[in-house]
């Protein structure tokens, strides 16, 4: 696993080429086909890059131009950009609500499986209980159980205790969805961590509680680094989970249980569509930016996550 | 799970353990305490929940047998349902897994690897709501005669085709959902097909090229065999995945025009129908299809321990 993670970080650099072309002929031949396949990369790059683009160009566009011009048109002197499709969002729509609830519930989203994941991580790589295997396994095995299947029996549990509409509910359900993953994840980078180091802290007479949070979270920054970015886009762009356990309180309704209404009521309403997606993607694309490298491993460790 | 318990007895660790490991075992169980029941919430109860009720009827009153897996397999709705999902899983995994490897191979050898990569990888960044609303603005349809400001339809119109309701057509809805999925998840493919290229070893490469292999010759006999067990990981995660397609469908069109799927479906029952039976037996279908590539990837990964 960890050699497939070095791969992964060499792999978001460009390869060096080495050697030098044996002939002239040979040269040209091969300029000419590197030539013609960065082409076609650059075209699927850009194919890919467009339909996000459109959306960018849409959001800056007065409302009246959205629905009678296509946003390329936009891109043709004079232009004509404005920035109050955002204003609108933002004090109307209740985005800016919306968007502090995203936070609300995605950074405790993020720590609770973190903590608890990297707990059971810890016994699974690090002590020896019977039964260790199964439940690792069974654990991993929770990766593919379609989520769904929870909902209806989560939901009542939730409704009878009176937990539904709650924060908390949401925390809870993500913290469970999120385990399985959490603790594959870290189970195998704990594993990986070197033997001596920790027999050492215990001869020493360090307990378990001591050599996990002194030895072994300092020592797996990366992998947790990784899982928390992993998590927090997941939390983050849920819908499914906000709209069963939030749905009927809006006053705490994630942005994208917002933009889903929006979708709903303004399906026509392009300016207010565009600029409140535009929103809800801004935080997950500067984490994303910043911090491919990481989330690049986090994706190989973890490539079993259906 | 059987499967698991029995293999359980079978020492997987070297059986040779010289050394006490660290700390007591009783103490274990606080350590894995809380992720444990956690699932056992989250997870077991609702699947033995689930399992008992697709044998019940729709507000779950009374045992009806196996009506609602029969209802399943033969009525004409149901089984139309059934073929969108095996749609859905031939060309969602061809395309994410075979466009991802494509890309993968050509942008190895290309100054800008990095930017192209990020390109197709930024969409797995992006939720399916706002993936919902970039897309609307690709498929969007005016009536003929006016300013097509979809961009597909835009396109149309430079060739004089008429416009298309890309996501009502019955011909095409199907197909233009699954591009959407394929916009999402190729980058996912790319990225760690690409770092199993960069692990393959240099000198069978090079011993390849004395050889005289050109580059098609290289790619079927050296690079598809070296990188097949990341191919095998790759592609178990697709068909997880579109087996249990649920996001997209809802985002786009609800399942209505003919594109509904099994998850969208145990949705429909579920909230629309309030029949639980029914979802129930499809979420226990689909649970069931999922169980063999499950039990590949866990004894792919028991393999990955015992070579540690």
């Amino acid at each position: 696993m960890s050699t497939l993670e070095e791969q992964a970080v060499a792999a978001m650099q460009p390869k060096k080429t080495t050697g030098a072309p044996r002939t002239t002929e040979n040269y040209f031949v091969r300029s000419l086909s590197n030539a013609l396949i960065t082409a076609i990369v650059v075209v699927i790059a850009l194919l890919w890059s467009v339909p996000t683009f459109g959306l960018f160009v849409s959001s800056f566009r007065p409302p009246q131009l959205i629905s009678t011009t296509g946003w390329w048109q936009g891109l043709i002197p004079p232009w004509n950009f404005t920035i109050t499709n955002y204003m609108q969002v933002i004090t109307a729509q209740g985005m800016g609500q919306a968007f502090l609830n995203s936070l609300i519930i995605s950074i405790p989203g993020t720590l609770f499986p973190l903590l608890l994941g990297s707990f059971a991580a810890f016994a699974f790589a690090w002590i020896k209980f019977p039964g260790r295997d199964f439940f690792f396994f069974g654990i991993v095995a929770m990766l593919v159980i379609p989520g769904q299947i929870a909902l209806v029996p989560l939901l009542q549990i939730f409704t009878a205790i009176g937990f539904t509409g709650q924060y908390w509910a949401v925390w809870i359900a993500h913290t469970a969805f999120g385990l399985p993953f959490a603790v594959f994840l870290l189970r195998n980078f704990f594993a990986a961590l070197p033997r001596d180091l920790l027999e050492s802290a215990y001869v020493d007479g360090a307990s378990n509680f001591r050599s996990f949070w002194t030895i072994v979270i300092p020592l797996s920054v990366p992998a947790l680094a990784s899982l928390a970015i992993f998590q927090f886009m997941w939390v983050w762009n849920d819908l499914l989970i906000a709209l069963i356990f939030l749905g009927g309180n809006p006053q705490r309704a994630p942005m994208t249980l917002n933009i889903a209404d929006l979708v709903g009521t303004y399906g026509n309403n392009y300016q207010v569509l565009t600029a409140a997606a535009f929103l809800s993607m801004a935080l997950p694309l500067i984490v994303f930016f910043s911090m491919q490298r990481y989330f690049v491993r986090g994706i190989l460790a973890g490539s079993v996550k259906g | 799970m059987a499967t698991l318990a029995r293999q359980e007895k079978v020492p997987t660790t070297a059986p040779v353990r010289r050394r006490r490991e660290p700390g007591a075992s009783p103490w274990a169980w606080a350590w894995i305490g809380p992720a444990v029941i956690l699932l056992l919430a989250f997870f077991i109860y609702p699947l033995i929940n689930t399992f008992i009720l697709s044998f019940q009827n729709a507000d779950s009153t009374r045992f009806v047998g196996l009506k609602n897996y029969i209802t399943i397999f033969t009525s004409p709705t149901m089984l139309g349902v059934l073929k969108n999902n095996l749609l859905w899983l031939v060309l969602g995994t061809t395309l994410t897994v075979g466009l991802g490897l494509i890309v993968a191979v050509l942008v190895d050898k290309v100054k800008i690897e990095s930017i192209i990569k990020s390109a197709l990888f930024i969409p797995m960044a992006i939720s399916m709501v706002s993936a919902g609303v970039i897309w609307r603005f690709v498929y969007i349809y005016e009536p003929p005669n006016q300013p097509q400001i979809g961009l597909l339809n835009a396109i149309l119109a430079l060739f004089h085709i008429p416009p298309q309701v890309w996501l009502i057509n019955q011909n095409i809805n199907n197909f233009a959902l699954i591009v959407v999925y394929t916009w999402m998840w190729t980058g996912f493919c790319m990225v760690i097909l690409s770092a199993a290229l960069k692990g393959i070893p240099d000198d069978v490469v090079e011993a390849a090229k004395i050889d005289g292999a050109n580059r098609w010759v290289m790619f079927w006999q050296i690079t598809i065999p070296m990188i097949g067990p990341t191919l095998g990981v790759v592609t178990t995660t697709m068909i997880i995945n579109i087996m249990k397609i649920f996001d997209v469908v809802y985002v786009m069109t609800g399942g209505n025009y003919n594109t509904d799927v099994v998850a969208q479906e145990f949705w429909n029952q579920l909230f629309s129908f309030q029949n639980y039976g029914m979802a129930s037996a499809l979420a226990v279908i689909l649970t069931i299809a999922v169980i063999p590539v499950m039990y590949i990837n866990i004894r792919r990964m028991r393999a990955e321990e015992r070579t540690r």
